[in-house]
């Protein structure tokens, strides 16, 4: 799949945001007045910055709002009210703790609730893709959520949390890794089944049908960079978790957490870039691609 | 709405010859020249005269060739636009309802004026069926030339999908699959017709027939085998001094 950035800064930033939002939504940590205010705007920042991000790769953003119309039965509409209900909710919630130094609790745990549901939709989104099969598999959401949780426990500075939940984020990763690499062969689909004619003996593709490119190529056949996988895989591990935890686990103060959460956001756009870029879809056999 | 309907009354959709089809790509522009000034947005093209030209287009013609264990390999020209699916992924997966089924016919559409361009139902096509007009911002995809087959405005004999109009070879043809006794149905039946991707759960209402055993010449060959004997296999004469001549010279039998 072409990785687009905006698609891998909306998944990164708004999977952080809202994983930051559901630890505040939940009181964690207890800060009111002006703390408060600053960690709110960091996760509002972050999550509709995202969000936003997300409308920049639609052909016609302006009627992005029909997009809520459909929740019945797209992940994609399911997303959209999913957010909008935890931005809406948690804002009366935040002013409380800003303004008031209340805590309406109620309010923050239904958006807790609804920011964790946004990156389950979210990571929904590419789970059910039948013809992705590198996404279609349980673990697809199992690795959003972990990355958003232990990246709001990071950005919420909860350290004893943050390095276990990183830990755990970085065992779902590897295992991600591990499935994901044999998910194409194992989905049964091959040029034999996409053409009809594999009983008959081997197929290659040998001319293709237009001597350009076109979308179908550019959308869903990526290969360039996908060679550089496996040392990607090392530095996008290395970023999101290994550091983190050391800096966490030998000094965590102000400084070390600043150094922390962006080289786990640094790791985690990487791995979000390979989570596009090493996706093969299954169009590609038409072409002879993976 | 995007949710699929449990049934539809007719399923209307294509059978594809793939021992007929001769790779011209005719359809191809025919459905292009049809499409791009009828139902929706035009097909545009990017830098068509250029050195980098691309352009949507409903239906493209692959070619493939297939090696048996035994024997000679065999070249199949693959056209492939919508099968229509009857599990349409396309359709639940579109947030804004622009894509549907009907239930009068089957045909999946996109209604462009709720179209967001998400791309998110070419994602979820396994066939390529569908591509993002660049210019349009909207999808574009088979549309089963609705706006021809139920047209009174045309001739009777036009009243079919563009390409199956076009095709020199009659390797398309089109009518009601949902109907076992119409003469695709039939045709399907007789010829073994199949799914692509059975394994992706569509359902593809859209069926290819597949190439036809080849007959095995080889065995009568002998027949002709004297006439077509090499004339000379040792030469003699003026041709076998030159051929020898040839031979001599540095590099000559390389
Ligand atoms: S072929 Fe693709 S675009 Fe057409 S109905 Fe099936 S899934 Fe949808
Ligand atoms: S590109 Fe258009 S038709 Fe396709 S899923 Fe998005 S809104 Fe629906």
């Amino acid at each position: 799949m072409h990785p687009a950035p905006s698609v891998i800064v909306f998944t990164t930033l708004s999977g952080l945001g809202f994983g930051l939002l559901m630890f505040l939504g939940l009181g964690l940590p207890a800060v009111t007045g002006w703390v408060a205010f600053v960690f709110f705007l960091i996760a509002y920042v972050l999550a509709v910055g995202g969000l936003l991000a997300s409308t920049f790769h639609l052909g016609r953003p302006e009627r992005a709002w029909k997009a809520f119309t459909q929740w019945k039965t797209s992940w994609l509409s399911r997303e959209g009210w999913c957010a909008v209900v935890a931005l809406l909710v948690l804002a009366p919630y935040a002013a409380g703790l800003v303004f008031w130094d209340q805590s309406f609790a109620l309010l923050g745990f239904i958006g807790a609730l609804f920011s964790l549901l946004t990156v389950f939709t979210t990571s929904m989104i590419y789970t059910q893709l039948k013809t992705i099969p590198r996404w279609n598999m349980k673990l697809t959401p199992v690795m959003f959520l972990s990355f958003s949780i232990a990246g709001g426990a990071l950005l919420a500075g909860q350290i004893d949390a943050a390095i276990a939940l990183l830990a755990i984020a970085a065992l779902v990763q590897l295992a991600y890794w591990k499935l994901g690499d044999q998910a194409f062969a194992n989905s049964g689909t091959n040029m034999g089944t996409a053409t009809g004619l594999g009983s008959r003996g081997a197929v290659r593709a040998f001319e293709p049908p237009h001597t350009g490119t076109n979308y179908l190529l550019r959308e869903f056949v990526h290969v360039v960079g996908r060679k550089h996988a496996a040392k990607l895989r090392v530095i996008s591990f290395t970023l999101a978790f290994v550091l983190p935890i050391l800096l966490m686990w030998f000094s965590p103060h102000h400084f070390a957490a600043v150094i922390a959460v962006l080289s786990h956001m640094a790791g985690i756009a990487t791995s979000r870039w390979l989570f596009f870029a090493q996706a093969e879809h299954v169009v590609g056999l038409y072409y002879g691609k993976r | 709405m995007t949710q699929l309907p449990e049934s539809t009354d007719r399923k209307m959709g294509l059978v594809i010859d793939l021992d007929t089809c001769v790779g011209c790509h005719a359809c191809v522009i025919s459905c292009k020249g049809w499409n791009t000034e009828n139902y929706g947005a035009p097909l545009s093209d990017q830098d068509a005269y250029g050195g980098n030209p691309s352009g949507t287009f409903l239906n493209r013609v692959h070619s493939y060739e297939v090696q048996p264990e035994q024997g000679h390999a065999q070249l199949v020209h693959f056209p492939k636009s919508c099968l229509h699916c009857e599990d349409a992924p396309c359709v639940t997966v579109c947030p804004t309802g622009a894509s549907y089924k009907r239930v009068e016919d089957g045909i999946v559409l996109v209604n462009e004026s709720d179209c967001i361009g998400c791309g998110l139902c070419a994602w979820s096509c396994p066939y390529g069926a569908r591509e993002l007009d660049v210019t349009e911002g909207v999808m574009k995809k088979c549309t089963l030339c609705v706006d021809r087959i139920y047209n009174e405005n045309l001739p009777e004999e036009d009243r079919v999908p563009s390409c199956v109009r076009t095709c020199p070879a009659g390797a398309r043809h089109f009518g009601d699959l949902g109907d076992p006794n119409s003469d695709v149905s039939q045709l399907v039946a007789e010829r073994g017709g199949m799914d692509l991707m059975p394994e992706q759960g569509t359902k593809p209402v859209n069926k290819y027939l597949p190439p036809r055993p080849k007959d095995t010449i080889e065995s009568e060959i002998d027949i002709l085998a004297p006439l077509l004997a090499p004339v000379a296999e040792n030469p003699g004469g003026f041709m076998g001094w030159l051929d020898k001549a040839l031979d001599k010279l540095p590099g000559g039998d390389a």
